[in-house]
């Protein structure tokens, strides 16, 4: 299939959209390892930059959402450009909950303080952000060069975060079992984790909706159907 | 926004070149315009010169007599007598013999055969071959007279009145007009022997009435013939041939014979009509047939124009209805067309009004004195009949030959008025 | 007329063939009848193939839309259900096409038999120059369907109603049908076609020559009529085609790329040509 329309500006701006996704997605998955440092870190500062940025990405689904519609009024866009198009609202939602769950562990930073468990924790804890972050990042490359089999990966990826994620829960569980100090920053981490789990499950949903852009069918559907 | 300046002033002299195109084009306009003079001048020269040398045919001059009860007795009867004495005794100085000849050339070749028909009862005057009464009589004059009158002659010397008219009067002659025109006895009425009387040697007998008849005779056939037979042919051609080599030959011989001179249709009418079938010579039968020959070419091509005129989404309108051939062409497309079939058909009668050659072979060139009756008999058509009298030596059938380009030019304005007209009336739009 | 087609008693069709692959989840379509089946047809005009072996089942009460790029033979297609192509003397059709299992190229097959059973409405609308009731009566007339005046005028009526014309025209129907507008001279051309009660009712691009109101007013007398007829339409605006129709089939370069449904068909096509048309890419 040629790759471009009649109406160039109709290309540059589906080129616009796909820009807007990309520095979107980068910049969401920047929020999360961001936040996770911080969270590991105890800085404060950093944490509140963090929050302060997520407004930033409020701002570009903001911008996505506005110039995907004016896309939808201007050209009615059809087959893969409409599931472009309709995907890309469905992204940048996904985007900016991940940008509010990063926030959100940001958040935790001050509450959760240096104790020990989560030292014990943290090299789990980087494993499982940095999982989500390469989800991230796949996923975003997965929809830049309308990689069907990336996003497929991609959603494999997501069983390996949530194995992760139950050892980490039960891990911290029988920690705060057997230190009863703990709980309250343990409770912490928990959010913490569950809020990188549900990076991972956003990360997901995007990695479905970019195989539906491709294939023009549902993830779900199952791959095999001609 | 600012605006931005135009970049140069908006004038002819910012575009190199502009000036001389306007000028050509103003040429160009003025060229066309001088064309358009030149040839209304041409056409107004034209008919001014028949209209001043034809319109005197429309009229003719007569001169009032007193015919006297005596004369009537002393006559007996005999109209030829009468209007002698009448003559005589109404002229002063018509005493000698050569006079008295003078004074009979005054009179018009049909003034006798008006005077007969009064004395034989029919035209009533009120008195009875019995019993006399004197009555007077408005009979018309000899051509000369006619033409001296026309040209106002009468009141000039002999010599005078030859070097400017050629008249054959003599000043006796001319004397007697004056006095006649001086005392109201010299009147010009409208001729209307002119457009019913047959063809006559004398020129103030005749008529174009044979003429008329027939060219309506011709015409109305030509026309049954032409248009039907090229209608049909139209539309069997348009509608229904495949298009193959021989529609496409038929085609270009179409063409070709719309440009055939009009006297070879003459030769075939001959050869055909006449020579083979037998048929009438001079008859408008024989003429409406070939003229019909020659307009049918341009009957079917002003046809097959018109029908090619028609939206083929009418005719496909109407076979998606499940109409068959057939009705789609004569329930919708005729009827479109038919304006447009009518203009070409009278575009190609009145052609064939103004057609002599053809004619000529077919014999329709005869002297023929009485108005054709039927399409059976032999008769005269408008043009021929201009050709036969510019043809004769007298002087008077100068005039009757404009006369008679003046009623053919009345019917080719009517004919071609009655062609706008349909075309106005029945044109659709769509 | 000799041995007409027998066309009005519908032969039972098997039911549960639909000749459309259903975009799984996403239809709810139930297995329609089939109304005409094209196979294997073939249209050359000449040396030039301008149709080459196209299988298509259109079925009841259903709007077909057959989109693809000019040139493509999708309006040939249209015209070989109808026989119009019969007028085109170097066009020759091959192949089958049956309607409500009838063979239309049979040769026991009268042309206007077939074209009274599949009704056809032109690009531009083109009104007989008569009065709007001469327009609508003209096919009863040809046909006989009408006993008396009476009868006639109930058809005029009913058809003019069926074509949403009457209530705009009800005072005027002995003015000329084509003093009306574009669109009411488009729904007028409709009311003519469905008033000899075709089964089938083809459209060659009937909104091209008319204004966005009035393509909206047409389109939703599609939607009305298809309750009644089975309707094909031919369509260059591919907007008009997904607005309108319940199944679209993409021709290009006389060959029948694609068909389905129309919410698959705009949504995932399945073929890039079709994909490449429909999004407006240089194909």
């Amino acid at each position: 299939m040629p790759n471009h329309h009649i109406v160039q500006a109709f290309d540059a701006e589906l080129e616009t959209l796909d820009a807007l996704i990309a520095q979107m997605g980068f910049m969401a998955q920047k929020q999360q390892e961001k936040a996770l440092n911080c969270f590991l870190a105890h800085d404060k500062e950093a944490a509140k930059k963090v929050r302060d940025d997520d407004e930033k990405l409020d701002a570009c689904e903001r911008h996505i959402n506005a110039h995907a519609t004016q896309i939808f009024a201007r050209r009615q866009p059809v087959a893969a450009d409409l599931r472009t198009v309709v995907a890309s609202f469905k992204i940048a939602g996904d985007l900016e909950r991940i940008g509010d769950h990063a926030k959100n562990m940001a958040k935790r930073t001050k509450r959760v303080g240096d104790i020990p468990i989560l030292a014990e924790v943290s090299g789990s804890l980087r494993k499982i952000s940095r999982l989500v972050e390469t989800m991230i990042s796949d996923v975003i490359k997965a929809f830049t060069s309308r990689d069907a089999g990336l996003a497929l990966a991609v959603l494999d990826q997501d069983e390996a975060v949530d194995l992760l994620h139950k050892c980490l829960i039960s891990d911290l569980l029988s920690h705060m079992k057997t230190d009863t100090a703990s709980i309250a920053a343990g409770t912490e981490i928990l959010f913490a984790v569950k809020n990188i789990e549900r990076i991972g499950d956003h990360a997901t949903n995007i990695a479905e909706q970019v195989y539906y852009i491709v294939t023009g069918r549902q993830a779900d559907e199952g791959d095999g159907a001609a | 926004m600012t605006n931005t300046p135009i970049r140069s002033p908006l004038s002819a002299s910012a575009v190199a070149g502009l000036k001389k195109r306007y000028r050509s084009e103003s040429l160009y306009r003025r060229l066309g315009l001088g064309a358009i003079c030149a040839s209304l001048g041409f056409l107004a020269f034209l008919l001014a010169s028949i209209l001043q040398q034809g319109g005197g045919a429309f009229f003719k001059t007569e001169i009032r007599f007193d015919i006297t009860a005596e004369a009537q007795m002393d006559a007996e009867g005999d109209a030829f007598i009468l209007l002698r004495t009448t003559l005589r005794n109404s002229l002063q100085g018509a005493n000698t013999r050569a006079a008295r000849r003078q004074a009979y050339a005054l009179a018009g070749a049909d003034a006798e055969e008006q005077l007969q028909a009064i004395l034989n009862g029919t035209q009533s005057t009120g008195a009875t071959p019995g019993d006399p009464m004197p009555f007077s009589i408005w009979l018309s004059a000899s051509d000369e007279v006619d033409f001296a009158v026309k040209s106002g002659l009468v009141n000039l010397m002999e010599t005078d009145a030859q070097n400017i008219g050629q008249t054959r009067l003599t000043t006796t002659q001319l004397n007697w007009l004056a006095k006649l025109e001086s005392d109201g006895e010299i009147r010009t009425p409208f001729n209307l022997g002119f457009l019913t009387n047959g063809d006559s040697r004398d020129a103030e007998r005749a008529g174009l009435g044979g003429a008329i008849m027939g060219s309506l005779f011709t015409l109305m056939l030509c026309f049954v013939t032409s248009f039907f037979v090229g209608v049909m042919a139209a539309v069997y051609l348009e509608e229904f041939a495949p298009k193959n080599l021989f529609t496409a030959f038929l085609e270009v011989n179409i063409n070709n014979l719309a440009s055939v001179p009009s006297i070879i249709f003459g030769l075939l009418g001959l050869a055909i009509f006449l020579n083979m079938f037998g048929m009438p010579r001079s008859s408008s039968l024989v003429g409406g047939m070939v003229l019909a020959l020659m307009t049918l070419p341009t009957v079917i091509i002003a046809s097959r124009v018109s029908l090619q005129s028609v939206p083929p989404s009418i005719r496909e309108a109407a076979l998606a209805l499940g109409a068959t051939r057939i009705q789609a062409v004569f329930h919708h497309v005729v009827p479109l067309a038919l304006p447009g079939m009518l203009t070409g058909a009278i575009l190609g009668m009145a052609r064939a009004l103004g057609e002599t050659a053809p004619l000529l072979m077919i014999g329709m060139v005869a002297f023929i004195a009485d108005p054709p009756s039927s399409v059976l008999d032999p008769a005269a058509a408008l043009p021929v009949q201009v050709f036969l009298w510019s043809d004769s030596p007298e002087r008077a059938f100068a005039e009757k030959t404009s006369g008679a380009i003046l009623v053919l030019i009345l019917f080719l304005i009517l004919m071609n008025g009655a062609a706008i007209m349909l075309r106005k009336k029945f044109e659709k739009k769509w | 007329m000799v041995n007409p087609m027998n066309l009005q008693s519908h032969s039972p069709m098997p039911t549960g063939i639909t000749g459309f692959p259903i975009a799984a989840g996403a239809s709810t379509e139930v297995a329609q009848n089939i109304r005409i089946t094209a196979k294997d047809v073939s249209v050359s005009y000449g040396d030039l193939r301008a149709l080459k072996s196209i299988d298509l089942d259109i079925a009841e009460n259903r709007v077909t839309a057959l989109i693809g790029p000019s040139g493509c033979g999708k309006s040939t297609f249209l015209r070989c259900i109808n026989r119009m192509n019969d007028l085109i003397p170097s066009c020759q059709v091959s192949g089958e096409i049956k309607l409500s299992g009838h063979d239309i190229y049979g040769p026991e097959v009268d042309v206007e038999v077939l074209r009274r059973h599949v009704g056809m409405v032109f690009q531009k609308p083109n009104p007989f120059p008569k009065t709007i009731y001469d327009n609508v009566a003209y096919g009863p007339r040809i046909h006989g369907l009408a006993g008396s005046k009476g009868e006639l005028d109930a058809i005029v009526e009913k058809s003019l109603k069926r074509a949403g014309l009457f209530d705009e025209v009800k005072d005027r129907l002995d003015r000329l049908g084509t003093s009306l507008s574009g669109g009411q001279q488009q729904r007028l051309c409709i009311a003519r076609a469905i008033a000899i009660e075709p089964e089938v009712i083809l459209m060659d691009e009937p909104c091209s020559a008319l204004d966005p109101i009035a393509t909206a007013k047409i389109e939703e007398l599609i939607d009305e009529l298809k309750q009644r007829y089975t309707i094909v339409i031919v369509t260059h605006s591919m907007q008009q085609a997904a607005r309108v129709s319940d199944y679209t089939a993409y021709f290009h370069l006389g060959e029948l790329v694609e068909r389905g449904d129309t919410n698959r068909i705009f949504t995932s096509p399945q073929h890039a040509k079709t994909e490449a048309y429909i999004s407006g890419r240089i194909g």
